[in-house]
């Protein structure tokens, strides 16, 4: 798997397998190259139905159409003021480095389309076509994901096998600003497998933050973090 | 026969019948007819269904063979677009190449999910496949643009088109073309990539 690049094709013609989409979208995050190439690729693949025209049963438009009427488009992707500036929290880069055991996924996901007209807040993360994640192993801690849609303007974690916070404490988590402040996002709820949507703004985000902190929580970072996903590095 | 692994000369059907596609609207009418479409304009939807329907029917129809499940296909293609509709972006490609992208993807879902209770093995369909070519023949449609493909399609070498053929029409995997045709996974790939790209280049086609 050295050349990944020469996957280019395979992935515009959706001639793999969902372990390689997904390995794939990863390179795709990091690969402006490749998302260009796949973009292209697509567009020519497109055109080979031009070949192969066929007229559809006049009812199916009926059934298309009447379908249609019963559901509303997605609502639209909220512009946002771009991120200019992509700062590291200083603080949060010295942790960070003791604190990350292993970083993982960032995917991309393009044209993702939904299942379900009516979404909750982090299915609407999830599926937004500027979606992107940072995965971090905690090891024996667990595993934690957390997805961000600048389009949406939220921030979702996602935890597997998530130990519990020690004794009196609870996780905290921060969004970064661009300026570098930390601001509180909201405490995580017990419980190993957990989905929640981040509080504020994650539009411009450059970073989440997970901290161990006092029961209550606090208002800016007490302790190490036990994990920072960085998005700044995601695209 | 209006197939392109039919015509391997690029020599487009002469007197094919056209089809009831408007092909006349042009990429920038369906841009705007899909954004008045995000804004819940059904009116609009239908004319981008008008404009489209024969592409879609005929690449889900030659993807997954049997009308009956192609006519699931576009239904769930179209609903799904209708509803993304508002992330279409034109910047990143047309409205029709972001449509076939959702109906090709699940037609190609719709033929592996179908086979993975009958465990079909490769090599019994690279000998049976080329059998039912004409099953989607029924609007062969000698437009401008179907020669410009076709013609663009010639300019692939033989082992170029088969790959990329198996993998869009055939719904193959890489890996799985690469078993079919007796070859290393790489090439496959290459071969798949390197065909994408002449076609991309012999129609023109920018970014």
């Amino acid at each position: 798997m050295n050349d990944i690049h020469q996957l280019t094709g395979a992935y515009a013609l959706d001639a793999v397998d969902d372990i390689e989409r997904a390995r794939f979208e990863q390179h795709l995050a990091e690969c402006e190259d490749c998302r260009t190439e796949v973009a292209s690729l697509r567009e020519a693949a497109g055109l080979l139905s031009e070949t192969t025209l066929a007229t559809p049963p006049p009812a199916l438009r009926d059934s298309v159409l009447a379908g249609i009427s019963q559901v509303r488009p997605l609502p639209p992707v909220v512009e946002r003021t771009p991120v200019v500036q992509r700062r590291w929290f200083p603080f949060l880069v010295a942790a960070a480095v003791v604190a990350i055991l292993g970083v993982g996924a960032a995917f991309w996901q393009p044209w993702t389309a939904s299942q379900d007209g009516s979404l909750t807040a982090a299915e609407r993360v999830l599926n937004a076509p500027d979606a992107h994640s940072v995965a971090v192993d905690l090891g024996k801690t667990g595993k934690a994901t957390v997805t961000l849609s600048e389009s949406v303007g939220k921030a979702v974690i996602t935890t597997e096998d998530m130990a519990p916070a020690p004794e009196g404490k609870v996780f905290e988590l921060w969004l970064q600003s661009p300026e570098g402040d930390m601001v509180p996002a909201g405490l995580m709820p017990p419980g190993e497998d957990n989905q929640m949507v981040l509080e504020g703004d994650a539009a411009s985000a450059t970073a989440v933050g997970l901290t161990v902190e006092p029961e209550g929580g606090s208002d800016e970072p007490t302790l190490p973090p036990v994990a920072l996903f960085d998005f700044s590095q995601a695209t | 026969m209006d197939h392109i692994r039919a015509v391997p000369d690029g020599a487009p059907s002469p007197g094919a019948p056209s089809g009831a596609a408007p092909a006349d609207t042009t990429a920038g009418e369906l841009a705007t007819l899909l954004q008045r479409s995000s804004r819940g304009d059904e009116g609009a939807f239908a004319q981008v269904y008008d404009a489209t329907s024969s592409r879609a029917y005929g690449l889900a129809l030659r993807v997954v063979r049997n009308p009956a499940h192609a006519e699931e296909v576009v239904q769930e293609a179209y609903l799904d677009a209708w509803r993304s509709s508002t992330r279409y972006d034109p910047a990143r490609g047309s409205a029709l190449g972001w449509l076939l992208t959702i109906v090709h993807r699940k037609a190609v879902d719709r033929v592996r999910s179908a086979e993975a209770a009958t465990q079909r093995d490769a090599t019994y369909h690279r000998e049976t496949q080329p059998v039912d070519h004409d099953q989607t023949a029924e609007a062969a449609h000698a437009s401008l643009e179907a020669q410009r493909v076709r013609g663009a399609v010639s300019t692939l070498t033989a082992v170029q088109r088969e790959a990329v053929e198996l993998a869009f029409f055939g719904g193959y995997t890489h890996t799985e073309v690469a078993t079919m045709l007796d070859v290393p996974v790489g090439t496959a790939k290459t071969r798949i990539r390197d065909g994408l790209i002449r076609l991309r280049d012999a129609m023109g086609v920018g970014s």
